[in-house]
């Protein structure tokens, strides 16, 4: 695989689905963010749907001036991921938006029954702040100008965020592949 | 399709027009304070703020890496100090927003980057090297967020350029 800013880095990235599937979904995200949260259901359809057709990946794009919980958030949620749960702890951040205190990312930490002690450890500490800068960066530059930002296949896809639409898109890169 | 103000935005290798502006009700900035560092002129239409991370929200999380090039950032649309005042105490902004609101736009028009039809600036960007002179522009469509790739693009030529100097003298 070529490495490209716009696709799924296997190796740093948290993926999600088949790492064979023909279509590779990249999004750009921030926990606190309500379009991300919106098209939370609308990405777990997808999922649903492609199956092992699809490679899922998530970088963090906290905007952390508007959004003052985001930071905390995403190092929540890498914190989950060193613990082998990142997408349990994703999928609860956004179920959650309107409950994104540091006392909320511990008992989120506690429903999944991981070491909170750790986790609280890791955040306060800023152990993860690096590598999330690093996937804010790798989103400017690849063309990352919002939250929301999703990539089909390394291409920046700017249409309507409704499944239909996302399938529509997806299901071409299946036929030109 | 490209308007026909763009026809005069000033680009690279022209000297940056002075200016002296109001960045709050009872403070000013003149471009020449800046002298010795890069600077970053982002014009943008309106004190608006519809999606998520806007263009100005977007900047204002990066002033990290435009400080890695030591370079400053300055807002600038027709909006007046008040107005701007309001808008970045709503987005945390933490850069300044100059006010080209009396006379209106004068300074947008010297940059060749006023929309006579709307009344506003162009969504345009200008990279500005230390001695003062525009290194870089780029006028977006109004309505495209141009992101901030293209400056930090400007921003390591710069630096590449005055290594090269540095090196040469």
């Amino acid at each position: 695989m070529t490495k490209s800013l716009t696709l799924p880095d296997t190796e740093r990235d948290h993926v999600s689905g088949s790492v064979k599937g023909a279509i590779k979904l990249l999004e750009y995200g921030d926990y606190e963010c309500p379009f991300c949260a919106d098209a939370q259901p609308i990405v777990k359809e997808i999922q649903r749907r492609l199956g092992d057709d699809l490679l899922f990946a998530f970088r963090h794009f906290p905007l952390i001036n508007i959004h003052p919980h985001s930071e905390h958030a995403a190092e929540a949620a890498e914190a989950a991921g060193a613990q082998e749960n990142f997408w349990g702890m994703h999928d609860l951040l956004f179920e959650n938006q309107s409950a994104l205190e540091d006392q909320d990312l511990v008992a989120y930490a506690g429903e999944l029954s991981l070491d909170e002690t750790r986790l609280i450890r890791e955040v306060t500490s800023s152990v993860y702040a690096l590598p999330i800068r690093e996937d804010f960066k790798s989103g400017v530059r690849g063309g990352v100008n919002g939250t929301p930002t999703f990539f089909i296949n390394g291409e920046r896809y700017d249409g309507p965020r409704d499944v239909g639409h996302f399938l529509e898109a997806l299901s071409k890169q299946t036929v030109e592949k | 399709m490209i308007p026909q103000t763009n026809r005069s935005v000033l680009g690279a290798g022209r000297q940056a027009p002075e200016f002296t502006l109001q960045c709050t009700p009872d403070q000013t900035v003149s471009l020449s304070k800046f002298r010795g560092r890069p600077v970053v002129l982002a014009f943008y239409p309106a004190d608006v703020s519809p999606v998520c991370g806007d263009q100005m929200a977007l900047y204002n999380e990066m002033l990290n890496e435009f400080q890695e090039f030591e370079a400053e950032l300055v807002g600038l649309s027709v909006d007046g100090a008040w107005c701007h005042a309001a808008f970045a105490k709503q987005n945390k902004l933490h850069f300044p927003l100059l006010a080209d609101f009396e006379p209106k736009g004068a300074v947008s028009r010297s940059y060749g980057v006023y929309h006579e039809k709307e009344g506003t600036c162009e969504r345009a960007l200008f990279v500005i090297d230390r001695d003062g002179v525009i290194r870089w522009s780029y006028v977006s469509p109004i309505g495209v967020n141009p992101g901030a790739n293209g400056i930090l693009s400007a921003l390591e030529d710069l630096q590449t350029k005055s290594e090269t100097t540095d090196a040469a003298k």
